[in-house]
């Protein structure tokens, strides 16, 4: 299937005009052979696979009947699977607690550094960077000894009080456990965004808010928070696109919470149905349907932030 | 550094003690799981099991985990660290070759179709990448390049938000006069961009190196699902199975010391990156992410 969508940029066709000795204007196909090597790997590796997926979701494959065409049947089964929809409000659950939670830390950190500017506020900006450029997979490892009885530290914290010890891996905490490993990881990246948005505010602003006699708090709150709120959005639709995608953390966490079931995510779901159980054809559907959702709801999102912005 | 511009509070004011005080308890949340694995590298397993967790064992053994990581298996480790430098290295400069040539072509010039493929490339940014694995791996088979350096290397190559980055930062930091100006001077297209245009646009350059590097040293789920073959796993894959082996022989056969041991010498790496290029990574976040 090689369904391309109309983006293309313009065929070499007919000849280019000849350079004249004092033209300053670029060659008509330069740009877009600049742009061609890019565009080439976006139909390779984008275009091409979603326009695959999409035709291998409308046909299911069964031992009677063989591979046929189906339709919609695929994306039906997909909005009615009960496994699939727990993992959709799990998931939901999980962004709706996790995301405020972590950008609120990151914004903190952000306007801590701005507001300080001493050396320690630099240490803390690598500091909480570093996990970044940690994989997710080592980090999710890291955390599941640290959560664990025999490896770790903080399961018998409350030992020492004569309680018992805590299991990070219960159904009840799990979704606290996995949440704190995201927190972790991403904060500090967040924190780089918001503070590089605070760089941008301009200092006369605080300083006029100094002399109105503003608390720096205030200050934070009241004039620089406001004014890298596009920053903030965007900073959240990152982390929703990131959230739907669910897959690592949970993956290498099952090791040690067996309870963490195939579908325990959709995007668990999704792989799990096509290396499991060898259904390719549900799983491309899934896998359409997550992409599709994040992109209209990253959308709508960006539209109408924007429009938020300039109507005030 | 960056230097701090003026009418910052002075410390020892309330408001600062504060930022201090949540700064000192981040400070402890972020390091805590890499100080517990810095020093579980230095322990054997019988170690790790009955020492705390964050003090050291009887023995110092970091180098005797070394020499063993190594050994295991016939050294693979050594082989998956070297594909991991491979695939990340190797789709890092591509990509960012990508990113740069067609960040400039769609800031600094015009063509047919460009406004629609920038306002595509936006679109483009928000598609989940994982959502892409599963569709790129079904291409993939059929085209036989399943379970090969390809399978990582070629999916790797895209990054929209590269390009969606160096093409800000043209447009902000590479004035249209200079162009014209070449130009005039008869320079050719090409020695314009790699002479006047790379230059000034080193921070982007950088920047988008390092976000697909770390992007492809980091990345789980694509190799995890084109690659079969042992021997061309990366870190992440591979000390996942070993973990997984761990668990299962627990008792025969030692491993969690050398996950462990692993997964500190995987990290090292691009933490020593970054800590290098902190000033480029900065400027860049802030340019590009924001716009």
């Amino acid at each position: 299937m090689t369904r391309a969508l109309p983006i293309a940029p313009p065929e070499p066709s007919g000849r280019a005009p000849r350079r004249s000795s004092r033209r300053a204007t670029a060659h008509p196909l330069a740009g877009a052979l600049f742009v061609l090597p890019f565009f080439l790997v976006v139909v390779a590796f984008l275009v091409v696979p979603l326009g695959f997926a999409f035709w291998l979701s409308l046909s299911s494959k069964s031992l009677a009947r063989g591979t046929r065409f189906s339709g919609v049947d695929n994306y039906v089964r997909a909005f009615t699977d009960p496994l699939l929809l727990d993992g959709v409000v799990r998931v939901v659950l999980f962004g709706v607690v996790q995301i405020p939670i972590m950008l609120g830390v990151a914004l903190a950190g952000a306007l801590a550094i701005d507001a300080v500017g001493t050396r320690f506020a630099r240490v803390y900006r690598l500091v909480a960077f570093t996990p970044y450029a940690v994989p997710a997979v080592l980090g999710a490892l890291m955390w599941g000894f640290l959560y664990s009885r025999t490896f770790g530290v903080f399961a018998d914290v409350p030992v020492l009080f004569g309680g018992q010890p805590v299991d990070f891996f219960s159904s009840s905490l799990l979704l606290v456990s996995l949440g704190n490993i995201v927190t972790w990881a991403w904060t500090g990246y967040n924190t780089i965004v918001l503070y590089s948005a605070l760089q941008g505010v301009p200092r006369e602003t605080c300083e006029a808010a100094v002399i109105d006699g503003a608390s720096p708090v205030q200050i934070a709150l009241r004039v620089k928070v406001p004014a890298i709120r596009r920053a903030v959005s965007l900073a959240a639709i990152f982390s929703v696109i990131g959230t739907v995608q669910f897959f690592t953390e949970p993956y290498v966490m099952a090791r040690f919470a067996p309870q963490i079931s195939a579908g325990y995510t959709p995007n668990l779901y999704a792989y799990n149905q096509a290396f499991a159980y060898s259904n390719f054809h549900y799983s491309a559907a899934i896998s359409f349907t997550l992409g599709f959702v994040v992109f209209v709801v990253a959308h709508v999102f960006v539209v109408v932030s924007r429009r938020r912005g300039a109507a005030s | 550094m960056t230097t701090t511009t003026g009418s910052r509070r002075r410390s020892g004011e309330p408001s600062s003690r504060l930022a201090h005080a949540l700064m000192a308890a981040g400070v402890l949340y972020f390091v805590l799981p890499l100080v517990w694995i810095v020093i579980a590298a230095t322990k054997s397993q019988p170690d790790l099991l009955s020492s705390p967790a964050l003090w050291f064992g009887r023995e110092f053994s970091l180098i005797d985990n070394v020499r063993r990581l190594f050994r295991e298996d016939g050294g693979v480790y050594g082989r998956w660290l070297a594909n991991t430098a491979l695939y990340s290295g190797v789709s890092a400069a591509g990509a960012t070759l990508l990113a740069a040539l067609a960040g400039y072509g769609l800031a600094r010039f015009s063509f047919w179709g460009k406004r629609f493929f920038e306002t595509a490339l936006l679109g483009m940014i928000m598609v989940p990448a994982t959502a892409l694995v599963l569709p790129t791996y079904l291409i993939l088979s059929k085209t036989g390049i399943v379970n090969t350096v390809w399978a990582v290397v070629l999916p790797s190559l895209l990054s929209p938000f590269g390009t969606y980055l160096v093409r800000v930062h043209v447009t902000e930091s590479v004035p249209v006069e200079l162009i014209d100006a070449a130009r005039v001077d008869r320079a050719g297209e090409l020695r314009i961009f790699l002479q006047i245009v790379v230059p000034l646009m080193r921070p982007a350059i950088v920047t988008v190196f390092l976000v697909t590097l770390v992007a492809t040293w980091n990345n789980y789920f694509l190799p995890l699902v084109v690659l079969s073959d042992a021997d061309l796993y990366p870190l992440t894959v591979g000390l996942t199975t070993w973990f997984n082996t761990a668990q299962q022989e627990a008792g025969t056969r030692q491993l969690f010391d050398l996950v462990i041991t692993g997964s500190l010498l995987a990290v090292v790496p691009l933490v020593a990156a970054f800590v290098l290029l902190q000033r480029f990574w900065r400027s860049g976040a802030g340019s590009g992410a924001l716009k």
